[in-house]
């Protein structure tokens, strides 16, 4: 049954990944993501799962890398700095193939910055805060309602595909509190990774299927495999050929790009007639579709566009768009991040406007719409 | 090697990577007899290690094996063995992945008491890189980035586990390969965290910049100078200076982590019902 309740991001992002099967959580306080863990210390063990504080934020991120390989959905949450100390492992999860997600709630930075200010600043350091080279799959939910299903696919993303998965959600959202309809957890589709078909002398824990993604055996279950950081081969064990090395770092990004079109999750509004787009996301976007709405009423043709898959880049979607507007505004809650994948994608096809906001406030409809009015002018 | 020895190695893999004269497989060789000595379930044994010469033995070594990220090998191991408890999880990590960028973790683990086995091999060195000092390099001796000398004091490993809360310590090394392999199978059995300094050599890196000979040589200085518990009991600090003490150094009885999350469990859900 469905139930409606009063609740904030961060409680929502909490019960859906129980929902989704969650049973490990691992992390260390910051704010404003620490009810994401209040909430696991007190729900876990009614489910007879696992809670641990642990004495930083990459021993939270090495933790649930644990509990993933032995079998149990694991889950950390931490906000800037911690996200920052995360990344190295996030380049183990990604590289070893580990499913797990990480739920960063972003504040303003650099450093400890404005820990009570939203922001979105950490776009980049999702895709490329961890050294080296891999595809990245991070997800920003624009509502406390849709907190709830993004994290739903972000826990199946990261089970398919057995990598690491980002939420990256903000102040804003966070700790905003909605009435929201939550799901029967029993309506939701939930994927779980696949397990190996073949008896333990024959598994091959990194030799992929056609999807790119091979089977996870459990530790404990008798497969005696190795996982190692270091570049492997299809069995798992250190190997540095050329061709080993360059066909790994390629899955690593195929498995993921070869599956765009079901990761890409967004929405669009009053596209079919605009002549301006706003491209928006996570918090932003609600103060995107009032600017937008009032824009409409004045008889401007104003579109939007909602990311809530935030890489893979949406590149069809913003390429699409560039080709039938002539401006797209995107406003940010930072200097200017994701606009540049949008320039990116839109191939000199529309004139992108750049609108940064780094006060450690929100965006005012006003804001938006004082930018709308005057390139639509 | 003796077959059920054998069965516990991956022997496909066995060119290892080890300089000759190392002491890495000694330590290795003595952890597989103590498995081996305890029955231990192949299938419900999980080998953790971090990044260093030392941590490339679990490749080696026959089990569910996981090589992790520098001085990182105690947070994934505390992860698999809360999320299922029935796997016995021995971490292997080298000195300056367990009390450098791992130290952390280590005296963390500790104060948790939580049930894994810690064998540090400790050859006083950064091996894989080269030679560099460690937490554990010796005042005064050379390492490449202590060319003049080292001027820092090194940690006595199984003092800062036993201070940090660890429930059994001890110390064995290359030369006392027995006796490693029998402090080995102790840490194994007693439930909590466990910490075995496992003193071994690094001729490469540590002995021929600090003139201790062939490997051998090394090997007779760990003779020479190790002290067992019993006779260091018979002899004053001045005449212990710059000998290191073996054997079983400590055992208590605390609350094991993931039992006492169990006790959170039954409360958790006692609560829930009401
Ligand atoms: C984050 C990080 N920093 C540095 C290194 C480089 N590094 C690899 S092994 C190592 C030291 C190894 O020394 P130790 O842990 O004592 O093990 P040994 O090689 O002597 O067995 C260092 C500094 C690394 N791999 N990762």
């Amino acid at each position: 049954m469905s139930r409606v309740v009063l609740m904030q991001g961060n409680q929502a992002c909490a019960e859906a990944a129980l929902a989704a099967g969650v049973r490990f959580f691992a992390g260390y306080p910051i704010t404003p993501s620490t009810e994401v863990a209040e909430i696991f210390a007190a729900r876990l063990p009614r489910l007879g799962g696992k809670f641990i504080q642990m004495e930083d934020e990459i021993a939270g991120m090495g933790a649930v890398c644990g509990a993933s390989l032995a079998g149990v959905k694991a889950l950390t949450a931490t906000s800037g700095p911690g996200f920052s100390l995360k990344q190295e492992l996030i380049g183990y999860a990604a590289m070893a193939e580990i499913p797990v997600v990480v739920v960063n709630v972003q504040r303003l930075g650099p450093s400890t910055g404005k820990p009570t200010a939203p922001a979105q600043g950490d776009v980049m350091q999702a895709r490329w805060g961890t050294h080296g080279d891999r595809a990245a799959i991070a997800l920003s939910p624009t509502s406390v309602r849709e907190t709830y299903d993004v994290t739903v696919h972000a826990i199946n993303f990261s089970e398919k595909f057995r990598l690491p998965v980002i939420i990256l959600l903000d102040e804003i959202i966070g700790h905003m509190r909605e009435k929201i309809a939550l799901p029967d957890p029993s309506t939701l589709r939930i994927i779980e990774r696949k397990k190996p078909a073949v008896p333990s002398g024959e598994y091959l824990a990194y030799k992929p299927d056609d999807d790119g993604v091979a089977p996870l055996a459990a530790f404990g279950d008798g497969y005696h495999y190795h996982v190692t950081g270091l570049v492997h081969d299809e069995t798992g064990f250190p190997a540095g050929s050329a061709s080993i090395t360059a066909d790994l770092i390629t899955r690593l990004h195929t498995k993921v790009y070869n599956a765009k079109s079901e990761i890409t999750l967004f929405d669009e509004y009053f596209m079919e007639d605009a002549e301006t787009a706003v491209v928006a996301y996570g918090g932003t976007f609600r103060s995107a579709m009032a600017a937008v709405k009032e824009a409409r009423a004045k008889g401007n043709k104003v579109g939007l566009i909602k990311l809530i898959t935030i890489w893979p880049f949406a590149d069809e979607v913003v390429a699409r768009a560039a080709a039938k507007v002539g401006t797209m505004i995107v406003p940010e809650l930072n200097y200017g991040q994701l606009v540049g994948e949008v320039h990116r994608a839109a191939n000199g096809r529309a004139h992108i406007v750049s609108l940064p906001k780094v006060d450690g406030g929100v965006f005012t409809p006003q804001e938006i719409l004082s930018v709308l009015d005057k390139e639509v002018g | 090697m003796e077959q059920s020895v054998e069965k516990l190695l991956r022997t496909k893999h066995l060119a290892h990577i080890w300089c000759p004269g190392c002491g890495n497989g000694t330590v290795l060789a003595a952890t597989v007899r103590a498995i081996e000595h305890l029955g231990l379930d192949q299938d419900k044994t999980v080998i953790v290690s971090g990044i260093g010469c030392s941590s490339r033995a679990s490749g080696y070594m026959n089990f569910d094996t996981l090589h992790t990220a520098h001085g990182r090998a105690l947070t994934f191991a505390t992860g698999i063995k809360l999320a299922r408890p029935e796997l016995t999880v021995i971490v292997l990590t080298g000195d300056g992945d367990a009390t450098a960028i791992g130290g952390n973790h280590f005296i963390h683990a500790a104060r948790r008491n939580i049930d894994l086995t810690t064998i540090v091999f400790n050859n006083g060195i950064y091996g894989m890189t080269g030679g560099q000092y460690s937490p554990l390099t010796p005042t005064g001796s050379y390492a490449s980035t202590a060319p003049y000398g080292h001027i820092e004091r090194p940690f006595d490993i199984a003092k800062l586990a036993i201070a940090a809360g660890a429930t059994y310590v001890a110390r064995g090394s290359a030369y006392h390969t027995k006796m490693l392999a029998d402090v080995i199978i102790k840490g194994i059995e007693h439930t909590g965290f466990s910490v075995i300094d496992a003193v071994t050599q690094c001729p490469t890196s540590f002995g021929r910049k600090n003139k201790m000979g062939a490997p051998a040589a090394m090997l007779e200085w760990q003779r020479d100078n190790a002290v067992t518990v019993e006779a260091a009991a018979k002899l004053t600090p001045e005449q212990l200076a710059g000998k290191f003490i073996i054997g079983e150094l400590h055992r208590s009885e605390a609350p094991e982590y993931v039992a006492e999350y169990d006790k959170v469990i039954a409360r958790a859900q006692k609560g829930a019902k009401k």
